[in-house]
């Protein structure tokens, strides 16, 4: 039997399993955790629609929770309000960096069609001369840049 | 819920599955990693749109069917895809400017239906919303590389566009299943979107130097269950593994 308040800190330890250096909660990905007559029940909000690690951390989450002591889990989707990237927890910014992936440099809000947003500082050496080698990174969460003070690649979790 | 307004979520679920199909089939066969990494991502996130859709419709139906059922198991004449989706990919430049097309619609679609009286279907268009704007970017950045290109990017963008452009009439044509949708405050009537998309396809078409082609009386009827002759084909190997093995999950 868990508490709502031991659940968040058990979630607190589930990793991202692309994002591996972030939580699911500092994701923003937990929107909210109840304990009801011995049951718990743990709203998720997706990233991205096609996002092929939202079942993976469905799976986490429960072998999480279970592993803590909870035998009653319920895990309920939510997709309204959508996921942002606004909900990265202030403390994500600086742990990506450190990870090598360059955090959103703008809020989310409307991305503009035609015109390419300010490029990320490189999270390895700080300059801003980096430019955009593809869209998609890795993950489709995340855009391919390339330093060009340091020459190193890095990857950028793109505002949405 | 009204049959007809079924009709209607599962034409905006088919469009994003018949196109997310298609541009799978550029997995590992990409001109650079980037743009295959690209394309893959654009069908993943397609993908994900149409089973959040289909999923609705699954539920809206209450008969038992799943998004497993109704992709993988309806058959030719029950798809309300436009034709311009299942049309075979040909080379990167008509995929792209494909892409482009597609993506100028799907914009205020999705702006649209965020205000739908269907509480799940304004959830799914605010998400689908965000990631259509990249689709988007992506492809009009392409559509303006290749068309203001080299000689031989701009003979294939303009071939493409020649190729496409008799399609997308079918974009903004008046049926009766989108009219009864947008009157009853479920859907968006798709002749409202055709000022908007022609503000972002136009001036984006002038800047990549293509000569947009006339209007003629030609109009495709995917969304009316009539496919063009690749329908079958895409489906055969979309639905295979399914058909032979009946309930099969692994």
């Amino acid at each position: 039997m868990l508490s709502e308040a031991q659940a968040w800190r058990v979630l607190a330890q589930v990793p991202d399993p692309e994002v591996p250096v972030l939580s699911v909660t500092e994701l923003g990905i937990v929107r909210e955790v109840r304990a009801a007559g011995g049951a718990l029940t743990v709203v998720v909000t997706p990233t991205y629609s096609g996002c092929p690690a939202t079942e993976a951390i469905e799976v986490a989450i429960r072998a999480a929770l279970r592993e803590a002591g909870a035998d009653s889990i319920r895990i309920e989707t939510r997709l309204a309000p959508a996921w942002t990237t606004d909900w990265l927890a202030p403390e994500a910014a600086e742990k990506l960096r450190a990870w090598g992936i360059a955090p959103p440099s703008v809020p989310a809000g409307a991305q503009p069609i035609r015109f390419v947003p300010p490029a990320p500082p490189c999270p390895r050496c700080g300059a801003r001369q980096t430019e955009r080698l593809s869209e998609f990174g890795a993950t489709a969460c995340k855009a391919l840049y390339r330093c060009r003070a340091c020459r190193e690649p890095f990857e950028y979790f793109k505002p949405i | 819920m009204t049959p007809s307004h079924l009709e209607y979520l599962l034409h905006l679920a088919d469009n994003p599955l018949i196109l997310g199909q298609r541009l799978s089939e550029w997995c590992g066969h990409g001109p650079v990693l980037e743009e295959d990494l690209a394309l893959a991502n654009t069908a993943l996130d397609l993908l994900g749109q149409s089973r959040l859709l289909l999923t609705r419709v699954a539920t809206l139906e209450g008969k038992g069917r799943d998004e497993d059922q109704l992709a993988f198991l309806r058959g030719e004449r029950e798809f309300r895809n436009w034709t311009l989706v299942e049309l075979p990919n040909g080379d990167f430049a008509r995929t792209v400017l494909r892409n482009f097309l597609f993506s100028a619609c799907q914009l205020p679609l999705w702006q649209g239906l965020q205000r739908s009286c269907d509480d799940g279907l304004a959830a799914i268009a605010a998400k689908s919303l965000k990631e259509t704007r990249y689709h988007l970017r992506h492809a009009a950045d392409w559509v303006v590389r290749l068309g203001d290109g080299t000689e031989e990017s701009h003979a294939r963008m303009q071939a493409a566009l020649a190729e496409l452009w008799p399609y997308t009439a079918e974009l903004f044509a008046v049926d009766p299943v989108e009219q009864d949708a947008a009157a009853t405050g479920l859907g968006v009537a798709s002749a409202s979107l055709q000022p908007h998309w022609e503000a972002t396809v136009r001036p984006l078409l002038e800047e990549a130097t293509l000569a947009i082609p006339a209007r003629t009386p030609f109009l495709s009827k995917g969304k009316l269950g009539v496919h063009s002759e690749h329908m079958g084909h895409l489906l055969a190997e979309m639905q295979i593994m399914q058909r032979t093995y009946p309930g099969t999950q692994w």
